[in-house]
């Protein structure tokens, strides 16, 4: 996530912002507009205009949300996806009560798989759980691709600009998931299974600093054994224009299955107390420092608790 | 307030002039058009001016005009040529602003109607882009190189004249019944275009609500740069289902390529920047305007809603407004012979 949220009203606004600061104070209530009628214009009266603070006729026929979620997508997928989640992955949460019950607050987590299977578990369990919205911030990449881009998008994803991610957290004070990591999480080989990779530039911290909501840290295991990588193809990679081209584990033993079969994998989740950072929102930038040591202490929590939760762990399969 | 049109031919020059004149504080509406205006007029004077504008330092001068309203800029690519595209757009306004700013020039607010093409359609834009937020791509179609050019121009002019009130307002996929752009034709087809396996979400505006803005900000002093668009994004298929129409999908691989020849033969016209907003769609953030104390009549699906009801009743009853033709004989003598009786001189 970059940072030029507030590339402000300077750089590109016509004539800085003494002009838009005037304009805002452009008298409200003398601020009556044209009604119009059969093609011509008459400026309406002052009574007319207070009318119409009644809302809009709006005459919607979907429940596709701006970002291009719709609650009835996600709630086939949900049906769909509930046999996945409870008997396949058989997901456990710990510390759910963390996760707020009302207003915005960033989900961090660690990344894992070569196709993360960490993401719809988050979302499918808060959802389930909680009967809270979660929007999983990922790469643009998913938009460009037919098809998949829009029911990605229906299900509740949102390409991680981070404008995007301040307005749902800021405007629309929702639950945001991201995966600092990045697809050099899922993208690491099977030998370096639950070892973090660097938090991006810290631009979640920035973003949730911005936007004055809380980091919520949450530990997953069980996804890095859903499907592990054994080998990575540097050439098809670069040839396909991707992230990664793997060879997992689960292609080897379930053959052309393998290409999107899961193993079955225990996965538990542990939902950490909310960071909560002491600083002003809407601020124009914030010092780089203190936003790279936020991210890495947010890291480094998420690291610790999954050498704990490694430490309990018996059996990849059972818990 | 004394108001110099630009395109008066177009559309849009025809309804402004048509409002303005509506307007008692307005005394004068001077039109510019190489076209003759298409809508019947009561005290607009129109000029024939070539593309160029090259008499309108003189214009100005003559008629004292304070207000300049420059809503004739191409953003509509369909049978125009690039190069007609970059002359109207980019050499008109810059010979427009350098009329309005010459020394001694009575002009005091320029108000330019542009359009969001300014932020192109990507995978990587934002999902709602604000004025001051840059695209994420550089232009790559003709129009919106020449849109960004024009702003870059009256960016410089707000600078060089500070005494100038300049409101710059970024219009959103207009719908009107007599509106005629890429997408309200498409929307008139009996099976409409989709992109296989996209389905974007389009922010519209109700064509009352552009006049409303442009009236708005002849009426009061909002400088800067605003995007004007209905509340709510809609996914093109919701869009489609307002409107009862079927979808036809077109390959979502090559669709340039296998639109070519539609575009060529002019059967259903695409342009490539309304391909790619059929692709990724676009939002923009209207905040800034209602801010400024502006307010919306329609909502984006209310603005779908309305332009079904017209094309229901253009089913039924076909075109309902009479033609008109201008004649400058007759124009001329309801203007200025002594033998017309007119309201004010009673």
């Amino acid at each position: 996530m970059s940072t030029d949220r507030r590339e402000s009203d300077s750089s590109s606004d016509l004539r800085r912002s003494r002009l838009s600061e005037r304009g805002e104070r452009a008298d409200r209530a003398s601020a009556v507009p044209a009604r119009v009628a059969d093609g011509t214009v008459v400026p309406i009266e002052r009574g007319r205009a207070e009318s119409l603070e009644t809302p809009l006729y709006d005459p919607r026929m979907s429940d596709v949300d701006h970002w291009g979620r719709s609650e009835h997508a996600r709630e086939i997928a949900r049906r769909l996806y509930e046999p996945l989640y409870s008997q396949w992955f058989r997901a456990e949460w710990e510390g759910l009560e963390h996760v707020p019950r009302e207003g915005g607050a960033l989900l961090v987590a660690n990344h894992a798989a070569a196709i993360p299977s960490d993401a719809p578990v988050i979302m499918h369990g808060i959802e389930k759980e909680l009967g809270r919205a979660v929007y999983g911030l990922a790469d643009y990449l998913f938009v460009s691709i037919p098809v998949v881009g829009t029911l990605w998008s229906r299900g509740g994803g949102v390409p991680a600009h981070p404008d995007n991610a301040y307005r749902l957290l800021h405007d629309d004070q929702a639950l945001a998931l991201v995966f600092p990591e990045g697809s050099k999480g899922p993208g690491k080989h099977y030998s370096e299974r639950y070892k973090l990779r660097r938090f991006g530039r810290g631009g979640f911290v920035e973003t949730a600093m911005r936007a004055g909501v809380p980091v919520v840290p949450i530990a997953v295991m069980g996804a890095e054994e859903s499907m592990p990588i054994l080998y990575k193809n540097r050439t098809l990679a670069k040839l396909f224009n991707l992230p990664y081209v793997p060879l997992t584990a689960n292609m080897l033993a379930l053959g052309p299955l393998g290409l999107v079969g899961y193993f079955p994998a225990k996965f538990r989740l542990r939902v950490l107390p909310p960071v909560h950072f002491d600083v002003p929102p809407d601020q124009e930038r914030y010092s780089r420092s203190r936003v790279m040591e936020e991210a890495d202490d947010i890291r480094e929590l998420i690291q610790q608790e999954l050498y704990k939760m490694l430490q309990q762990r018996r059996s990849v399969w059972f818990g | 307030m004394r108001v110099l049109l630009t395109g008066l031919g177009t559309y849009w020059g025809g309804s402004l002039a048509q409002a303005l004149e509506r307007l008692d504080d307005v005394e004068v509406i001077v039109g510019l058009d190489t076209e003759e205006p298409t809508v019947p007029l009561e005290r607009t004077e129109f000029v024939r001016a070539d593309t160029g504008y090259s008499i309108l330092s003189r214009i100005v001068r003559a008629t004292q005009v304070d207000t300049i309203i420059h809503s004739h800029l191409i953003v509509d690519t369909r049978n125009v040529s690039s190069r007609t595209l970059h002359e109207i757009n980019v050499i008109g306004t810059m010979n427009l602003l350098a009329a309005a700013g010459a020394t001694g020039s009575p002009v005091r607010k320029v108000i330019v109607k542009s359009s969001t093409l300014v932020y192109g359609s990507s995978y990587q834009n934002p999902t709602f882009f604000r004025e001051e937020m840059q695209r994420a791509r550089s232009p790559r179609t003709s129009v919106e190189r020449s849109l960004v050019e024009v702003e870059d121009y009256l960016r410089d002019f707000a600078e060089d004249n500070p005494h100038v009130v300049v409101s710059l307002l970024r219009f959103s996929n207009v719908l009107g019944e007599r509106l005629d752009t890429p997408l309200s034709k498409i929307l008139r087809l009996p099976a409409v275009p989709e992109i296989f396996g996209f389905d974007p979400r389009l922010q519209f505006t109700h064509h009352e609500d552009v006049l409303g803005a442009l009236l708005f900000c002849a009426q009061h002093d909002v400088p800067g740069i605003y995007n004007v668009a209905a509340d709510g994004l809609i996914p093109w298929s919701e869009v489609c289902t307002i409107l009862a129409k079927r979808r036809v999908a077109l390959p979502p691989v090559g669709t340039n390529l296998f639109m070519a020849p539609f575009n060529r033969f002019g059967l259903v016209q695409l342009p490539r920047e309304t391909l790619e907003l059929l692709r990724y769609g676009r939002g923009v953030d209207n905040r800034r305007f209602k801010r400024a104390g502006f307010q919306y009549h329609y909502t984006s699906a209310g603005a779908v809603a309305a332009f079904a009801e017209a094309l229901r009743l253009e089913r039924s009853v076909g075109d309902a407004q009479p033609a008109y033709r201008y004649e400058r004989d007759v124009e001329n003598f309801f203007r200025h012979s002594p033998a017309v009786v007119r309201s004010g001189d009673a």
